[in-house]
């Protein structure tokens, strides 16, 4: 008997271990390895120096452009609010059956399983100072004189990605919230319209405080998206000018590998992104909290 | 129908809908328009071009060589759909179905991964697979990247950028839900006829799951298919470069031909976009399956 029940265990670890094995390589390993390497300073081609706190230190008390890093991705939380409204009302307008909606959705939801490099690109085109689309529409229709640098200027390159971000991210949410609408029950919806409510307040009253949770839904996995930006800021900005669009996740990248800045530390990189990690589990505890106090006061 | 719809709310509701398509759509026919412009109108502000060419496809594909990242791109997709889907599905069927020592443990393992963000720890990943030579250091040697031997090459590559992340904590998680609702009969019945686990995981359990197996194996394809950082840091020579990672590459090369640039752009999207049009429902249900489960 208990030959069999080890036996047992044996087939159900001969099926997990694949797996395991590979997350003890590429997961555990290289997290643990982070924090060993976040206590040291390493050069990329380089044998690691021991350094204590060395790093941390730096980072949060003398390095600016690392500050200057997590304001940014702090300011990124911006496009939170933005997908959520924008995502709900599209959630709305499509969610009818009526014809054609079906193709509307699937418009909406294109850009989100594009490629983002791809779609960093086409806005760099569309961006493009004096002959790009979004000048010279503006420009055209005289809401503008002189053209706007998108992502040139210190003010305003690190919006300008914000919004491709957005408008890539909204079809995604769009669809979380139709799940949401779907799960509503329709009684409710008719009962308020026998008793006289119009579509705003059945929108407003029932529809609404229905999609709470899928709202804090939203909000939670966009913000942690958009926490990691990198991809965008990659390719249109590098994070200029003057790191005034750099992200965590970017200066991560280029502090560890770009070799032109001849600055490469794989040490202080990974310090920055166990710091990374903290602001993303300090972030996601305090939106549960919060979340939790609202409804025990609802 | 609980919504009662006017005319005027018709006209609106359409009216809204068509002007967020044309936002949500038009930068891709801009890209468009701008791949098949020719000679010296490039830059004209018109979606029909005046001159139209299609020689900037012929350029980037041929002269740029994009055909061998496309290929590197079907070989990361395809593999990483199938490694993914065998390897939650085998970590997915004890998980679900056996009761054996550890088995909370695990499962709780398998999901913390999905708490910690890949740039948390990619530099120590970096380090980790040039030293145990998982890198494309080996196929950077320079050698032929066509005929069977290239295609071992890129293949090659493709196991660099698809093996440290081949195993989804939110596939493991979707298949073990959708192993939970097997009725146990069919097991015992199997079982009882003499199959023994791998059998039934192959034949009773992977076939019953398959809408979430289905599920799986399209968002894989999609996120591959774009996926970027870990391409970008891992693969070292153009030629076993995948499609973003080559665009990237070619917006600095070619920044005097936007045509050119955006011709590539095109044939980067076009495979994932049709894609999505085939398999669109499954993106609704997809997206539900996340959101209402977690």
């Amino acid at each position: 008997m208990r030959t069999k029940r080890l036996s047992q265990t044996a087939v159900s670890y001969a099926f997990l271990a694949p797996s395991l094995v590979i997350l003890a390589a590429f997961a555990f390993y290289p997290i643990g390895k982070g924090l060993f390497l976040s206590l040291h300073t390493q050069p990329l081609f380089g044998e690691p120096t021991w350094v204590g706190f060395a790093n941390f230190r730096e980072l949060v008390s003398r390095d600016e452009i690392f500050h200057l890093a997590v304001w940014n991705s702090i300011r990124y939380l911006l496009v939170v609010p933005v997908i959520a409204a924008l995502a709900l009302g599209l959630a709305l307008l499509v969610e009818p059956a009526l014809p054609a909606m079906g193709l509307f959705r699937a418009l909406l939801y294109i850009p989100v399983v594009t490629t983002m490099v791809v779609v960093g690109l086409t806005f760099q085109f569309i961006y493009r100072e004096d002959d790009g689309l979004l000048n010279s529409l503006l420009q055209g229709a005289g809401v503008i004189d002189e053209p706007i640098h998108w992502l040139t200027s210190l003010k305003l390159a690190l919006y300008s990605v914000m919004a491709v971000t957005t408008w890539k991210g909204v079809g995604y949410y769009m669809v979380i919230f139709l799940a949401g609408l779907r799960a509503i029950p329709p009684q409710q919806s008719e009962a308020a319209r026998i008793d006289g409510a119009n579509a705003w307040q059945v929108i407003w009253h029932i529809k609404l405080p229905a999609l709470r949770p899928t709202l804090q839904l939203v909000c939670i996995i966009s913000a942690v998206a958009a926490l990691q930006v990198f991809e965008e800021i990659y390719i249109m900005t590098r994070g200029r000018p003057l790191h005034s669009s750099s992200t965590v996740v970017h200066l991560i990248w280029e502090t560890a590998l770009d070799r032109n800045e001849g600055r490469g530390d794989m040490g202080y990189a990974s310090a920055m992104g166990v710091l990374l990690f903290g602001l993303l589990v300090a972030f996601t505890a305090s939106a549960l909290w919060v979340t939790r106090r609202a409804e025990e006061r609802a | 129908m609980s919504d009662r719809h006017t005319p005027l709310s018709l006209v609106l509701r359409y009216a809204a809908l068509i002007a967020v398509s044309a936002v949500m759509i038009g930068p891709f026919l801009w890209l468009l328009s701008l791949s098949v412009r020719g000679g010296g109108n490039i830059y004209e502000m018109r979606l029909i071009p005046s001159v139209m060419t299609l020689d900037t496809y012929r350029e980037v594909w041929t002269d740029y060589q994009l055909a061998g990242n496309f290929l590197n791109s079907v070989l990361v997709a395809v593999l990483s759909v199938v490694l993914t889907v065998l390897l939650a599905g085998t970590a997915a069927y004890p998980l679900a179905r056996h009761t054996f020592r550890g088995r909370q443990l695990v499962f709780l393992a398998i999901l913390s991964t999905m708490m910690v963000p890949f740039q948390v720890y990619m530099v120590p990943l970096v380090l980790l697979c040039k030293d145990i030579g998982l890198s494309d250091a080996a196929v950077n040697l320079p050698g032929p990247l066509d005929g069977l031997e290239g295609i071992a090459r890129r293949l090659r590559a493709a196991v660099a950028v698809v093996l440290p992340f081949s195993v989804s904590a939110f596939g493991v998680f979707l298949l073990r839900q959708h192993f939970l609702g097997v009725p146990r009969d069919l097991e015992e019945a199997a079982r009882i006829d003499g199959a023994g686990e791998f059998t039934i995981w192959r034949v009773v359990m992977m076939p019953l799951a398959k809408p979430a197996v289905a599920t799986l194996a399209i968002f894989t394809f999609v996120f591959s298919w774009s996926n970027f950082l870990w391409p970008l840091l891992i693969l070292s020579r153009e030629e076993t470069y995948t499609l973003p990672v080559r665009i990237a590459q070619l917006s600095g090369a070619l920044i005097r031909s936007t045509n050119t640039l955006a011709a590539a752009s095109v044939i980067a999207i076009v495979p994932v976009i049709v894609f999505f049009l085939i398999f669109q429902r499954w993106f609704i249900q997809g997206a539900t399956l996340g959101a209402v489960k977690g």
